[in-house]
């Protein structure tokens, strides 16, 4: 279900490093928890993020939604298709409805984070 | 709800040209062959409605016949209080004597207003147990972000505004972004098993940065933060207030006071436990209450009473100003006043022993058809979700559609958002024993309906006005606007 390559946080976004960049999106998990993806508020590029403030917001039809930065970075480049098909999210979470890219500062955040075997397991606990 | 009529055509569909509701006298000027020639007659709208009296007198009617409102059964929706709204308080607000009271009329012609203002303001401080009080705010909200304001010019007062505001997970959605309008950082405190705040996530968050803790008493999962006073002290141990959410008051009035639980600032919603209009039929009024610390930072005016003359003070150095024009929502306040009145200090006090009653009425019949993710024990509200009936692939979405085939309003769904596919039950102390028990009923159907035949909940409703709407749809591509 959740792919091997993904790092993934508690607030259920994923991470996919590539050399000192992360592509950073939401979790299936959290986007059938949201339901139907209605707008996603993204940030400019250039915004320099902290670990675990505020990036973007994603609004579905039932609620308002923030989404962490999992690690500390700086935007490079956000996903211009949202803006018109924002279902994206719903449709393909782990793939073409990617959010945003991270220039990452510190790659030893990502030791925070979980594998998809972890993952998996945390969301098991939370069913309970 | 639910007559079975045509589905009504939209005013614009039904337009014939040429036809009026209206039909002006001939003039007796000579000359003068039609009164609205000129400026008064207006030829630029395009597509404007003409109908007779009786098709616009039927059109409205038969909207106002799919309506759905509290004359009409019961509005369970957690945390909004829809209680029913006597009657008394509209004959009140509706005599002359105060409807046509002119807004800038000299204090000496409207001693007669100011007096019952002020008499709502006393009343209200002595079921809240605070100090000082504003009748101004218009609505929940906008409670919330004056009483935040005035945490922040007490802090800046004292030479640093702070940075942060904690706010617990299972808030009213209004409060982080009270907190944010008024420049505050939120920080999230998360409840623990039981529903509640953590008393040692709250101690290791509260710092000298942080100005306020924000709480919702009883929480949006209709339980009763028990340490209330120690939450109280760790908030005060730093420096920090104390506000108090009075959106669930409806569950304490009467038996219990914030300002006694060392509360600093709460807001009332008057349209939630003081049964004026909610919603559509509002407006809505959120008086705002304090302790003396907080008191010369009241919005302005303030009413003063000196040897029985009422005065309405603007002269507050440190007020944080006005918040709304003229002074507040007169005409709900003494909707709010016509009910406490009428109910007096034991009626307060067994209107929230019944909504507590009534509550786990529901609770108690529902208990094992529906999930209780917490099983703390709840006051005027209860939150199950749709986990047992997930397993048939029924969501909270389709059980609250197929309330509607039963003439019920659903309840609040998918709030807090700590429980996942939430139920969230407020019958308020209105309902009676048979309404209840209508409602529960239904709730018991649509659970073996669930089992046994889960599409007819997912195609759900089936009898209504209108079928399932398309929201996503509705969301993502609003259409707000006739055109032809």
């Amino acid at each position: 279900m959740y792919p091997e390559n993904l790092y993934y946080s508690q607030d259920h976004e994923w991470l996919k490093v590539e050399g000192e960049e992360a592509i950073l999106g939401i979790t299936d998990f959290a986007q059938k928890q949201l339901g139907d993806i209605i707008y996603v508020d993204l940030p400019d590029s250039g915004k320099a993020v902290e670990a675990h403030q505020t990036l973007a917001t994603v609004e579905s039809v039932k609620s308002v939604s923030d989404i962490y930065s999992p690690v500390t970075g700086e935007v490079v480049q956000v996903n211009q298709d949202l803006a018109q098909t924002p279902e994206l999210i719903n449709s393909d979470p782990h793939g073409q409805g990617w959010i945003l890219r991270l220039k990452l500062k510190d790659k030893s955040e990502l030791n925070n984070l979980m594998k998809a075997a972890d993952y998996e397991k945390y969301l098991e606990g939370l069913e309970k | 709800m639910m007559i079975n009529v045509i589905r009504e055509p939209l005013i614009f569909e039904i337009s014939s040209p040429g036809k009026t509701a209206f039909k002006v006298p001939e003039p007796d000027v000579p000359g003068q062959k039609d009164v609205l020639a000129g400026v008064a007659l207006r030829e630029d709208i395009d597509g404007f409605p003409e109908v007779s009296e009786t098709e616009i007198s039927r059109h409205f009617t038969r909207l106002s016949q799919t309506n759905y409102c509290v004359d009409f059964g019961i509005y369970p929706l957690g945390s909004c209080t829809m209680k029913y709204n006597p009657k008394i308080n509209e004959k009140i607000a509706s005599l002359p004597g105060f409807t046509q009271t002119h807004p800038l009329a000299p204090e000496g012609l409207v001693q007669g207003n100011l007096e019952l203002m002020k008499l709502l303001e006393n009343l209200l401080l002595e079921i809240t147990g605070m100090e000082a009080i504003t009748l101004q705010p218009a609505a929940g909200a906008h409670g919330e972000l004056t009483g935040m304001m005035m945490i922040r010019a007490c802090h800046e007062a004292q030479g640093h505004p702070r940075k942060y505001v904690l706010i617990p997970d299972s808030a009213h959605g209004t409060n982080p972004s009270s907190a944010h309008i008024c420049g505050y950082t939120v920080k999230e405190i998360k409840s623990n098993d039981h529903g509640t705040i953590s008393l040692e996530d709250l101690a290791r968050l509260m710092d000298e940065e942080v100005a306020a803790l924000m709480l919702t008493n009883p929480n949006t999962l209709g339980v009763f933060e028990s340490d209330i006073c120690q939450i109280a002290d760790i908030v005060h141990s730093k420096g920090g207030f104390l506000y108090m959410d009075g959106a669930n008051m409806n569950a304490l009035a009467g038996i219990t006071r914030p300002g006694d639980m060392k509360v600093d600032v709460m807001h009332l919603n008057l349209h939630k436990t003081f049964s004026t209009p909610h919603g559509g039929g509002g407006p809505g009024s959120g008086p705002v209450a304090v302790t003396k610390i907080l008191e010369p930072f009241l919005p302005v005016p303030v009413i003063e009473e000196k040897d029985s003359f009422y005065h309405l003070n603007y002269q507050r150095p440190r007020s944080i100003g006005r918040v709304r024009s003229f002074y507040g929502q007169f005409l709900v306040a003494l909707k709010a006043l016509a009910y406490i009145l009428t109910l007096g200090p034991e009626g307060i006090k067994e209107m929230a022993e019944i909504a507590v009653l009534n509550s786990n009425y529901i609770r108690k019949n529902l208990e094992g058809l529906y999930d209780l993710k917490y099983d703390a024990p709840t006051l005027h509200e209860c939150v199950f979700s749709d986990k047992h009936q997930r397993e048939y692939g029924v969501t909270n979405l389709d059980i609250s559609k197929r309330l509607l085939d039963y003439g019920l309003h659903p309840p609040t769904m998918s709030f807090p958002l700590i429980v996942h596919g939430a139920l969230m039950i407020e019958p308020t102390e209105t309902e009676s024993r048979r309404d209840l028990d209508l409602f529960i009923e239904a709730m018991k159907a649509i659970a073996r309906e669930a089992k046994e035949n889960p599409e007819l909940l997912k195609t759900a409703p089936h009898v209504t006005y209108v079928r399932r709407l398309d929201e996503v749809q509705a969301a993502r591509n609003p259409i707000l606007r006739w055109e032809k």
